[in-house]
């Protein structure tokens, strides 16, 4: 264990699609110094959620998108955007489609 | 299963045909009740995309889902789904619905409108699995 690592504890807030995966909790806190950090914690808890977030190979999902407070965090540092204690993270899913 | 007052099931149809021959989309608000879910309000959203893709596709912002959310929560809802029209086409889910598939647990209503009359209104889950969706049944109440 690294003594000068600092992590906090963070909030993710879980949409009502996924809450089937997270015995039906609204909020999941956990300990992380990143946004990556903090949902691969929530996917390593909740490990029936990993593959509704990230694809065969890791990645983040197209749809998913990650909201620190009221920013995107592809308008920060994707997920390498640090975390503070109490950060609030929104998981938003990017809802399109069509007929063609 | 799916329960969802009559009222909204006509909304639904209706916003299908006035915003033909695009696409038109909005949230599902509700409550999960064991397995049942329970539509309870609808809301319209403006698609998002460009004029020449709205006739073929629909997009909902994120900032209008977070917005949604924050309505709903101060409701006692949660966003339970979405709904969206194929002009000229079948309510079916398209190669362009599973690929833009979120959670398995997020239900899609899809009206058909043709030639700008709305026809079939049909309800659809993605698997577990991802790979395919399943049709889910409309139980329709009539309020008194």
């Amino acid at each position: 264990m690294n003594p000068t690592r600092l992590t906090q504890y963070v909030r993710i807030q879980i949409p009502a699609a996924l809450r089937r995966f997270t015995d039906q909790q609204r909020e999941i806190e956990l300990e992380a110094a990143t946004v990556g950090e903090a949902l691969q914690a929530l996917a390593a808890r909740y490990p029936a959620l990993s593959s509704h977030l990230f694809t065969p190979d890791g990645s983040l999902r197209a749809f998913v998108n990650v909201y620190v407070e009221d920013t995107n965090i592809r308008q920060l540092e994707g997920l390498d955007t640090p975390v503070k204690e109490g950060t609030r993270l929104i998981l938003v899913p990017s809802i399109a489609g069509g007929h063609q | 299963m799916v329960r969802i007052p009559e009222h909204l099931l006509e909304a639904i149809r209706q916003y299908g045909e006035r915003t033909y021959p695009h696409e038109c989309c909005g949230f599902l608000l509700g409550t999960w009740e064991g397995d049942v879910l329970h539509v309870q309000q609808i809301k319209t959203i403006e698609n998002a995309y460009e004029e020449t893709a709205r006739t073929r596709r629909y997009l909902i912002r994120p900032e209008d889902y977070i917005q949604t959310e924050r309505e709903a929560l101060e409701q006692g809802l949660d966003i339970v789904g979405t709904f969206h029209s194929h002009p000229d086409h079948p309510a079916r889910p398209s190669v362009t619905d599973l690929a833009e598939a979120t959670f398995p647990d997020f239900l899609y209503m899809i009206v058909s409108v043709y030639r700008g009359h709305a026809r079939e209104l049909t309800a659809w889950k993605l698997a577990p699995d991802r790979e395919t969706f399943e049709s889910v049944t409309i139980n329709q109440e009539v309020l008194p």
